[in-house]
């Protein structure tokens, strides 16, 4: 390999974390504040929810398929978890009961939208795009349907004390606390630490990676992706593979509506309409190819936190967040044109 | 001992038309047939009857002596009947190992209850039966994609061996290959057949079948029309085989004693 082509697949393979320096840089230069333990925080705070999406996306994306329903999904979710906790604490339940219990009901439920989007995708051979296309539209009208258009908010504060928790409490001097924060004492400064939705979030993301990378599971995910009728012929069965791929899928982005709704004790049914894009710009920023049988789950978390470092640091600055469409729509360019241009560089080892 | 596989008086009908029309013939163990014939002539229809495709309409197939039913091509893999397609049938995103390993990978324990890929053992297996075959891969991490037409080709065939092939379909195996390529998929044919591999060889490029293959069969419009031995006849003859310029009569006495 000539040094040119080495410097081009250098900077080919590793553009995305120079960007993401260079958007810390900026930012950190621009906005007040933004480097801070609490900047920090409420970038990886934000993040949760797209980053769950971007994980069910980089699953389905590797095997040369694509879920539009994510963004609607998590909607969905976050109006029946929130109806269904709301309606169980009126109904005299406790209000740790009625959320464990919400949750679990909501995660089964959750399973069915991607159930139905792997059966229309693996049995019934209609595209990834119109399939999970139409079942977006479904989940969109039934969240609606439940929430006769506006949102659910009969939330118990549990929810926020879950939601807006943090993992560690440090009261600098004197001590520390897990999970529950420590009464309120005038003088006494609390320094909370990694929120535990984050906690949660990376625990999920941590599992797909590593089923994704080391894993059967995972290889013939690959190999599907790469070229379903090798898989096949290697006697893989790429028919329940693909709805179990979609069923995860749909699983994450419940998982994602369920934190919504603790995060911001509320069910949106359009929670999460601007994640449809944004999952699917993180995976490709990530380095995804949309033909299938590349990716991996911790780019596309890079390719999260890129575009919400974007989106916090233009807020930050006080800058109106309308740039931020134009800004994504300038990187998902550029990523595109890096794996159209120099597929073979960035991919030539697994 | 009889043939490692023959077929006898296959006849296989697409509605109105017989694409093979009672064809029989054997390959003998460590020895290389040339399928030879013009565009329908019925090659790829006999070969895929073989190769569990297709059901053949009438006749038999005899694997090592006995009769078989190969009514799939998971029932022709399991008895050690592997066709290396024109298009290769790689996961051209996974690397060298991965692929000799699809669908059978090793697995090793972690933490005494997760199992993850074992990636060093499907390495050292893969080097070992390159070697093996003689067959030169330059770094074995490298994704298919990086490869030459030719050095995928011999990934493929690494494969079937790996997993104890006892008979080879290769159809069109120097095709779309540069003639360095062409020379060392022939020299890797000739290793096979060194191992014991029964192998059918389709082609196009008389000189490749030549170099390979012990004995040639002709089909035309369905029909075997011929069956010669490769050192007894010559490039002409077989020509005026394949596109019917001549009337031959059938010999089969001057098939290859087994």
């Amino acid at each position: 390999m000539t040094r040119r082509a080495g410097f081009t697949s250098f900077i080919g393979q590793r553009w995305a974390v120079l960007f993401f320096v260079i958007e810390l840089i900026f930012f950190s230069s621009l906005a007040g504040g933004f480097f801070a333990l609490n900047g920090v925080q409420i970038v990886l705070f934000y993040s949760t929810t797209l980053a769950l999406l971007a994980t069910a996306e980089t699953m389905v994306i590797v095997t040369g398929g694509i879920d539009l329903s994510v963004g609607f999904v998590m909607g969905f979710a976050s109006v029946v978890s929130a109806k269904l906790v709301g309606g169980f604490t009126d109904r005299g339940l406790p209000p740790d009961v009625a959320l464990l219990l919400a949750i679990l009901i909501t995660l089964a439920i959750g399973l069915l939208p991607g159930l139905v989007n792997g059966l229309l995708i693996a049995r019934l051979k209609v595209p990834p795009f119109l399939a999970t296309f139409s079942v977006q539209g479904i989940t969109y009208g039934i969240a609606l349907l439940l929430t006769q258009g506006s949102a659910a908010v009969n939330v118990p504060n549990l929810a926020n004390m879950i939601g807006n928790g943090y993992f560690i409490y440090l009261i600098p001097g004197h001590g520390i606390s897990f999970f529950t924060a420590p009464p309120a004492t005038p003088g006494v400064t609390v320094i909370d630490i990694i929120p535990t939705m984050v906690v949660v979030t990376v625990l999920f993301i941590a599992i797909c990676a590593f089923v994704l990378k080391r894993t059967k599971f995972g290889q013939h995910t690959y190999a599907i992706g790469g070229n379903i009728d090798a898989a096949v012929r290697a006697g893989i069965n790429a028919n329940r593979h693909l709805v179990i791929i979609y069923v995860i899928s749909s699983f994450l982005a419940t998982l994602s509506g369920i934190i919504y709704m603790l995060e911001y004790v509320t069910g949106k049914s359009d929670a999460g309409s601007s994640f449809m894009l944004d999952s699917i710009v993180a995976v490709v920023i990530g380095g995804a190819s949309l033909f299938g049988g590349v990716g991996t789950v911790w780019r596309s978390i890079l390719g999260v936190l890129i575009l919400s470092v974007l989106e916090m640091g233009l807020k930050m600055m006080g800058v109106q967040t309308f740039d931020k469409y134009i800004a994504v729509g300038a990187i998902l360019i550029f990523a595109v044109l890096i794996d159209q241009f120099f597929p073979e560089l960035i991919h030539k080892e697994d | 001992m009889g043939y490692l596989l023959e077929v006898r008086n296959i006849t296989k009908r697409f509605g109105g038309l017989v694409a093979v029309n009672n064809v029989s013939m054997g390959v003998n163990t460590g020895e290389v047939v040339g399928l030879l014939g013009d565009n329908g002539a019925g090659k790829s229809t006999l070969i895929k009857v073989i190769s569990g495709v297709y059901p053949a309409d009438q006749g038999t197939v005899l694997f090592q002596g006995n009769e078989v039913h190969i009514t799939s091509p998971m029932d022709a893999l399991a008895m050690g009947i592997e066709t290396i397609y024109q298009d290769l049938a790689l996961a051209e995103n996974l690397n060298t190992p991965s692929n000799i390993f699809l669908g059978r990978e090793k697995m090793k324990k972690i933490l005494g209850f997760l199992n993850v890929l074992d990636h060093d053992y499907m390495q050292q297996e893969s080097r070992k039966i390159l070697e093996k075959l003689d067959i030169l891969i330059p770094s074995l991490r490298n994704r298919i994609r990086a490869l030459s037409g030719g050095q995928r080709q011999a990934v493929a065939i690494s494969r079937s061996i790996y997993w104890d092939a006892k008979f080879l379909i290769m159809d069109e195996p120097t095709a779309a290959l540069g003639v360095a390529e062409q020379k060392k998929v022939i020299d890797t044919i000739n290793r096979l057949k060194s191992h014991g591999i029964g192998i059918v060889v389709i082609s196009h490029q008389m000189h490749d079948v030549f170099q390979v293959a012990d004995r040639l069969i002709i089909m035309r419009r369905g029909e075997k029309v011929a069956e010669r031995i490769t050192h007894e006849t010559n490039a002409d003859e077989i020509v005026s085989l394949i596109v019917g310029a001549e009337t031959v009569t059938q010999n089969p006495g001057r098939a290859a004693a087994p």
